[in-house]
């Protein structure tokens, strides 16, 4: 089975009803993407399958067969680190920082679809996402800001 | 503050005095290397400052990191007054040695909030004691007066010449000279601050926006097995017999066997091994707990509230003030076992060697964890090394006194010649976790003529955390859990220098520790407060609302002498417009807390639709924690501390039935999201008291807060809790 992880193309060997996420994790070495709970309530394991965020915890690898994956360590490339990244760096927002991959990969998607959400779309974007440190007041600053550095540079 | 200069060879009890506070006896180990150090290639300059020749300066941490902030405040006092940028710093985790230990717990531990509070000295004068070493290298070197020596950016600096030079590049004068560190240093003014008291972000923050941070279950060693273990159904239950045959034909199975904890397959991966689980046919002891339900707790805790108990504190004479008074008010509070849910869920790699082991675990409480796994294996504790990579998160899950995750994994790596893994599924982590002790509080109260409370009794009655274990009797006081009654005594009690900060004339509180069960109760963050706050607050709440006085008037009233109170709840009335009023189907409600000797008071705002759906609007919280070190810091701790209290509030219940825990996943045991998590305001007050702790204040008031603004919105008091039981649904 080959998936596409990052713009790489990979072999994969573990069995087909392998979660993607223990894939990611365990074969492929990017630990980036967490385990929180194992059936899509905390959204700690999400990724980008064909640009669309999907909690891998409840994805069998063999439905990512042929199509691009995304993952936290794939966001920044050389030039640096994403508008998102950045804003969430700036507004300080991890504590003990488990389920910010998450996070990030899901309001990446959420900026993408709608570039200027209000705290209402960011509150409903992100309801599946736990936070056990309580940072969700700092999550919503941060896509706002996250959303102005995305306005700005498309400016530029 | 104590102002500088200050004398660093204090002794405790002077410390104690100058700071005002238990929280700052403190003392700074120093072990100054004369050759350089061969893992770092640098010099330690003492305990916790290491330079290499290249300047690069690394902190050895001997305090842990679950995103209470630790590694910044300590990299900013150190930076502070070593004059470098903190973070630049390096972290590198203190060895697990006696020389590392917190000098306030006298154990390798990070928990009580007490880590900036009780690094503030060493970490500063570790820092202070660096540098005077490089000044009087540089000064020798260059033969100038050590006077007209500064620092600024890393670097020693002679203004009247011009010259400067790194401090790495001082080591090799400061070896050759035999320059050792002083004996006293002075430290700092908090006038000349630039790095303390100004806000900064999180010296890991970078760390953990792209997906590098390393959390224990990131972690893999060449040839390590991964394991899944299935757990008894009861709390206490043993392993009679299993059939491993299905499983072991299972991908990637190595092994299967039974450990104290249950049985645990060993696998080439963790999806092979938790999969290869569910293959596993096993026959149970249920033990002694088979028949144990919450309920029961209930009903068994209640009657024994009825009992005189342990006389904590007899101020007055509140039996007779009762007895005589023309109206008692009685309420009885119950709340929940709850589980932390760490988001991280548990995990341990363990190899053992004949004599030897070496654990890699997010920890909070690593000498306890070698003590145990020494007692467990028979080796020296000396030889168990433990490895300590980030936390997602603690709560006081991982200060388990029986390290239980720890030394499971340690019992699963026995005759392995690999490391091996243990992670717990979330399902163990709800199912078969330690908790937060279940606890009923009875409450009696009367008024004097004026309607201010005159008397009050109180009965907690709970399983006590520390009985029975290595801390009895540091935390107990004639078989009293100081901890299960922290927030409920108005003198201070124990170890604990400070009272609930108001002041009742006659004030009688007693405690039952509640008969051993097979649950292991755990310290959930801010501790006893997570019922005692509920219990005392509300309470509080009701006298104030019998002796028709407003709630943040009453406790202003009740805490003339307490100044520090004092000025958060005048400030809250402030901030929070408590006086303006709100419209129809909204509420107000309030709760002050002394948490481990700093104040913190919120007031929250509720609006509660007909069918007891609620939304909060708002908090406002005040807090006077000393000094604060990092206002950035503080800020993002009450916030989070204020979720964390929060869910527990609103929807945290482990309820027991037959011995078995019915919540297994977030699905039902539901904790704060976004949508749910309200405004925030935080107010920290200035001070230049020592600084003291903000990792747990803020969870301890926020139930009864919320608690107190359902009743005033809807004239409804919940007295049991988690409020979704009682009808009321945070939205």
């Amino acid at each position: 089975m080959k998936l596409t992880v990052n713009g790489t193309e990979v072999d994969i060997a573990s069995e087909g009803d392998t979660p993607l996420l223990w894939v990611l994790r365990d074969e492929l070495d990017l630990v980036g993407t967490k385990y929180g709970c194992g059936m899509a309530q905390c959204g700690a394991c999400t990724v980008h399958l064909a640009d669309q965020p999907i909690r891998s915890c409840v994805t069998p690898v063999s439905a990512a067969a042929g199509k691009a994956v995304e993952t936290i360590e794939g966001q920044a490339d050389g030039t640096g680190l994403t508008a998102v990244q950045r804003a969430w760096l700036e507004t300080d927002v991890a504590q003990c920082g488990y389920c910010q991959s998450g996070q990030i990969m899901v309001a990446t998607a959420l900026l993408r679809e709608n570039p200027a959400p209000t705290d209402e779309q960011i509150d409903t974007a992100m309801a599946g996402n736990v936070c056990r440190c309580g940072t969700y007041p700092r999550i919503r600053k941060a896509v706002h800001l996250a959303a102005k550095l995305i306005a700005s540079e498309a400016v530029v | 503050m104590s102002h500088s200069p200050m004398n660093v060879g204090l002794s405790r009890r002077q410390f104690v005095q100058a700071g005002g506070a238990l929280l700052f006896a403190a003392e700074c180990p120093i072990t100054f290397a004369t050759k350089a150090n061969a893992a770092g290639g640098g010099s330690m300059m003492n305990s916790f400052v290491r330079i290499d020749p290249n300047s690069i300066i690394t902190m050895l941490a001997n305090h842990s990191e679950f995103g209470n902030g630790a590694y910044t405040v300590m990299t900013m006092m150190l930076a502070e007054e070593l004059d470098v940028d903190y973070r630049a710093i390096q972290i590198e985790a203190a060895p697990t040695s006696p020389d590392y230990y917190s000098p306030l717990f006298r154990e390798y531990l990070t928990a009580g909030s007490v880590t900036t509070g009780s690094t503030w000295l060493p970490m500063r004068t570790a820092g202070a004691k660096a540098r005077a070493m490089l000044i009087e290298a540089a000064a020798q070197v260059w033969g100038v007066p050590q006077a007209e020596l500064s620092t600024e950016a890393g670097e020693v600096y002679h203004s009247l010449t011009g010259q400067r030079t790194p401090y790495g590049q001082l080591l090799e004068s400061i070896h050759r000279l035999k320059i050792m560190p002083p004996d006293t240093v002075s430290l700092k003014d908090p006038s000349d601050f630039k790095v303390l008291g100004k806000p900064a972000k999180r010296h890991e923050g970078a760390a953990k926006v792209d997906g590098s941070a390393q959390f224990g279950i990131d972690l893999k060693l060449p040839g390590m097995l991964h394991g899944a273990i299935a757990r008894p159904p009861v709390h206490g239950g043993r392993v009679i017999s299993f059939d491993a045959t299905a499983a072991l034909k299972m991908p990637g199975v190595v092994k299967v066997k039974a450990i104290n904890a249950g049985v645990v397959v060993l696998a080439k991966s963790y999806w092979q091994a938790q999969k290869a689980r569910g293959e596993l046919t096993i026959t149970w002891d249920r033990g002694d707990n088979d028949g144990v339900s919450s309920e029961q707790f209930y009903s068994d805790y209640r009657a024994l509230a009825e009992q005189r108990g342990m006389l904590a504190e007899d101020i007055g004479d509140a039996k007779g003030a009762l007895a005589g008074a023309d109206r008692v008010i009685e309420s009885v509070y119950e709340m929940p076992l709850l589980a932390h849910a760490t988001l991280e869920p548990l995990n341990c790699i363990a190899q053992v060697s004949e004599d030897a082991c070496t654990i890699w675990s997010g920890t909070q409480y690593q000498s306890n964890d070698q003590e145990v796994i020494s007692r467990f294996l028979g080796i020296p504790q000396e030889n168990v090394t433990v490895h300590r990579p980030l936390m997602g998160g603690s709560f006081g899950r991982r200060s388990s006194k029986k390290a239980d995750f720890t030394v499971e994994a340690v019992e699963a790596a026995m005759g392995e010649d690999v490391p091996v893994k243990i992670i717990w599924s979330r399902e163990e982590d709800i199912r078969s976790g330690h908790y937060r002790p279940l606890f009923v509080h009875k409450m009696r109260g009367s008024l004097d003529a004026s309607g201010m409370p005159e008397a009050w009794h109180q009965v907690a009655v709970g399983q006590s955390l520390m009985q029975g274990s290595k801390h009895d009797p540091a935390y107990m006081v004639r078989g009293i859990d100081i901890y299960s009654l922290d927030g409920c005594l108005q003198a201070p009690f124990g170890v604990f220098p400070y009272g609930t900060s108001y002041q009742i004339p006659n004030h009688r509180v007693e405690s039952h520790n509640a008969p051993r069960v097979g649950i292991v109760p755990q310290e959930w963050r801010s501790v006893g407060h997570t019922h005692t706050g509920i219990a005392y607050e509300c309470f509080l709440d009701e006298l104030a609302d019998a002796g028709e006085i407003d709630p943040l008037e009453l406790r202003l009233r009740l805490t003339k002498d307490h100044a520090r109170m004092n000025r958060v709840l005048r400030v809250l009335r402030e901030k929070s417009q408590w006086d303006e009023p709100l419209g129809a189907g909204r509420g107000r409600g309030i709760a002050a807390r002394i948490y481990s000797v700093s104040p913190i008071a919120q007031a929250v705002e509720v609006s509660v639709a007909d069918n007891g759906d609620f939304t909060i609007d708002r908090v406002v919280c005040v807090l006077d924690c000393g000094f604060a070190v990092n206002p950035l810091g503080i800020e993002g701790q009450v916030e989070g501390g204020i979720a964390f209290g929060l869910g527990g509030a609103a929807f945290g219940n482990i309820d027991i039935v037959n011995g078995e825990v019915q919540q297994s996943n977030f699905h039902d045991y539901p904790v704060i999201r976004m949508p749910q998590m309200p405004k925030v305001e935080v107010h920290i007050l200035p001070s230049d008291e020592p600084p003291t702790g903000v990792g747990e204040q803020a969870t301890a008031p926020i139930a009864p807060a919320v608690a107190n603004a359902l009743f005033n919105a809807t004239g409804r008091r919940v007295r049991r809790f988690p409020l979704s039981s009682q009808g009321f649904k945070l939205v």
